[in-house]
């Protein structure tokens, strides 16, 4: 009993941090179709900032501040540099800019922060929490509450604001949200600025369980994708069910089946779903427009 | 790199009379080595430019030829043939992995110029091939030193725990297949994903094999610090070893004192400086280097830096003694190195053996306090 209540907090820990990187691909796939590979090293980014502004002295809830408000100045500038030159190209293209973009983050923060790997302590100590005979850091507490959070606001913004639904608007058809006065380029650059804080905000609280390094936002990102697909691209609640969905499939197959097939089987069973729900558990149906 | 070439070129140019020795590099200063690459590049530079300050090589000046491969054995084999080609070496440094050090000792055999592995795989130097060598002890040491301290204290059956990276995936395998030799039986035998962030359940599972003994975690990077707080959380109270892959000061900052104390691993003279017997052999050389780099970089010295370290001793220590630079006459006299003393261990290569380290290269190590301690 204990036994199996522990792989299920393995799979819960692990699942909040990919609900949480999952949730960071929502707003610019909805403001563009656009999945931005680059996600992942926003999330390096909240880590590694944070790093820095501690270890320069400022205290800790300062340094993830700093981190958030950076990193989302730095989304800003990539849909400027990358995505507004190459505006009108297919969505394709703009992928690969976006993977394109991901390579020259993750190289310049190999050149500024290094190649270690660091982390910093966690916010409420490392003393696990047990719960009958299982235990939990209370880090992954934070994660969990993270990712609910996030989730709780972008449900709110994009179903209860009129900013909310001109993102949706200016994805489903950018000359008609034009033409009934959106600001598009506007919506562009806000939904940059808030995936990219979204983002730092998963890297600031993951951070103290996974440790970070210039290179883990592929990791990242690879995980918050399969998430999102799983639960349905586009959709907040799909990236929350899909995350903890994916933890905890990890985490009963290394506890019951063999680690070394934990992986596998969760791609197994996201191929099986999208096989029958190709938008995912919760997408939005395509309707083509002609 | 660049302003490093130019510079060496520059003073090359500034010293015609003074004849020179050029030494090739192929390091992986960037890409997913980088973090065992780059202390190896500053520590060739650094040597370099030492050696040259006190004269170089019997009067005659090292130029060292570095590039960086960034850990694509692709790239390693067209530097290689590059070294050998263009630059005209008269013997490569470097590989700082497995793969990227396959690809040039096919290059350096073929153009019969001497070659020091900075790798650890068994198969560089197994089968012996003429003008190959390496500095780092093999996993397979590792294996052998863990399971022999094991067997000490009376451990026979043993739960492991593995990185499914390249390092874990054939420590793995060593271990597996050295354990019978030590009376131990792998009672369970788990991995991860090197980016996982958690291996509760992997523990768990582990935890649960009725009569396991000790934990071993053979792995590499962030991993091993994860699993490290994973067996603190989980309270388990089973002697846990690591590997020498996470023998640095980093691991014991990235798992936390507190969830590192009474973890046991193989380790390198250079990582317990202070604590070495004042008669210990390797004791003034692992001094010397740890002053020396410590200085330099403003970073602590770590095993990686150590294996380039000595591969620069042993070559320039050949070179010295042959007193000649032609490839074949190195190669010959680095063959005939015995009881030379570096960071890692005292070398004695033959010609069946071009590792030149036996398992008194390791020290048992254990972190007590928040710092290594040696084991008796």
């Amino acid at each position: 009993m204990s036994e199996l209540l522990q792989f299920l907090l393995s799979g819960v820990t692990v699942g909040a941090v990919y609900a949480l990187v999952a949730l960071g691909f929502t707003i610019i796939y909805n403001a563009s179709d656009v999945v931005n590979f680059a996600q992942g090293e926003f999330v390096m980014l909240g880590g590694m900032i944070t790093v820095a502004a501690y270890a320069a002295g400022a205290p800790l809830p300062l340094a993830a501040l700093v981190a958030i408000v950076v990193t989302a100045a730095l989304g800003v500038a990539m849909n400027k540099l990358t995505i507004e030159p190459a505006r009108g190209a297919p969505v394709v293209s703009l992928v690969i800019i976006t993977i394109g973009a991901s390579i020259f983050i993750r190289g310049a923060a190999q050149l500024i922060f290094g190649k270690q790997i660091h982390t910093y302590p966690a916010f409420s100590g490392d003393d696990p929490i047990r719960i009958l005979g299982a235990t939990i850091l209370p880090q992954s507490l934070w994660v969990i509450a993270g990712s609910v959070a996030v989730f709780i606001g972008l449900w709110l913004f994009f179903t209860r604001t009129l900013l909310g639904r001109a993102v949706l608007a200016t994805s489903n058809n950018r000359l008609a949200a034009q033409l009934v006065g959106i600001n598009t380029t506007f919506v562009m650059t806000l939904s940059f600025a808030l995936s990219a804080g979204i983002g730092a905000l998963a890297g600031v609280l993951v951070t103290p369980i996974t440790m970070t390094s210039y290179d883990v936002g592929l990791a990242f990102a690879l995980k918050g994708f399969a998430a999102a697909m799983l639960g349905g691209m586009g959709n907040p609640k799909g990236a929350l069910v899909g995350g903890f969905l994916l933890g905890l499939l990890e985490g009963l197959t290394a506890g019951y089946i063999s680690s070394q097939y934990k992986d596998a089987a969760a791609f197994i069973v996201i191929l099986a779903v999208l096989f029958f729900l190709p938008q995912g558990l919760f997408g939005r149906k395509s309707t083509d427009r002609v | 790199m660049k302003t490093f070439l130019t510079t060496t070129a520059l003073i090359a140019l500034a010293l015609p009379a003074m004849a020179e020795i050029k030494l090739g590099a192929s390091i992986s200063a960037t890409g997913p080595a980088a973090f065992l690459g780059d202390p190896e590049l500053k520590t060739l530079e650094m040597l370099v430019e030492d050696l040259n300050a006190k004269g170089g090589i019997n009067g005659e000046e090292v130029v060292l030829v570095a590039y960086d491969d960034n850990g694509d054995p692709n790239k390693a084999r067209t530097f290689a043939t590059r070294l050998v080609e263009d630059d005209e070496v008269v013997a490569i440094i470097g590989g700082t992995t497995t793969g990227t050090s396959m690809s040039i000792l096919a290059v350096a055999e073929d153009a019969e110029i001497p070659f020091i592995s900075l790798a650890g795989a068994i198969d560089i130097i197994d089968p012996v091939k003429p003008f190959t060598f390496k500095t780092p002890h093999t996993d397979r040491m590792a294996c052998q030193k863990i399971f022999e301290d094991m067997q000490n204290r009376g451990f026979t059956k043993v739960g492991m725990i593995s990185g499914t990276d390249g390092f874990g995936a054939s420590m793995q395998a060593q271990c597996k297949s050295v354990a019978p030799d030590y009376g131990i039986e792998i009672v369970a035998d788990e991995t991860y994903d090197p980016k996982d962030a958690d291996m509760t359940a992997q523990l768990t599972k582990i935890r649960g094999v009725e009569g396991v003994q000790a934990i071993l975690n053979p792995g590499f990077g962030q991993g091993p610090s994860i699993v490290t707080r994973n067996v603190k959380q989980l309270a388990i109270d089973l002697p846990f070893y690591q590997s020498h892959g996470v023998a640095s000061d980093g691991f014991i900052d990235l798992a936390g004192a507190d969830a590192a104390e009474g973890v046991r691993l193989p380790g390198t003279a250079l990582l317990v400086a202070d604590l070495l017997a004042e008669d210990d052999p390797q004791k003034p050389v692992v001094d010397a280097y740890k002053a020396m780099f410590e200085a330099k970089t403003g970073t602590p010295v770590g095993t990686f830096g150590g294996y380039a370290h000595d591969a620069f001793l042993i070559m320039t220590d050949a070179i010295a003694r042959a007193g000649s630079a032609e490839p074949a006459a190195i190669r010959d006299a680095i063959e005939a190195t015995t009881g030379l003393a570096g960071t890692t261990g005292v070398y004695t290569f033959t010609a069946e053996d071009h590792l030149g380290l036996d398992l008194t290269a390791f020290r048992m190590l254990e972190i007590k306090g928040g710092k290594w301690t040696l084991v008796q």
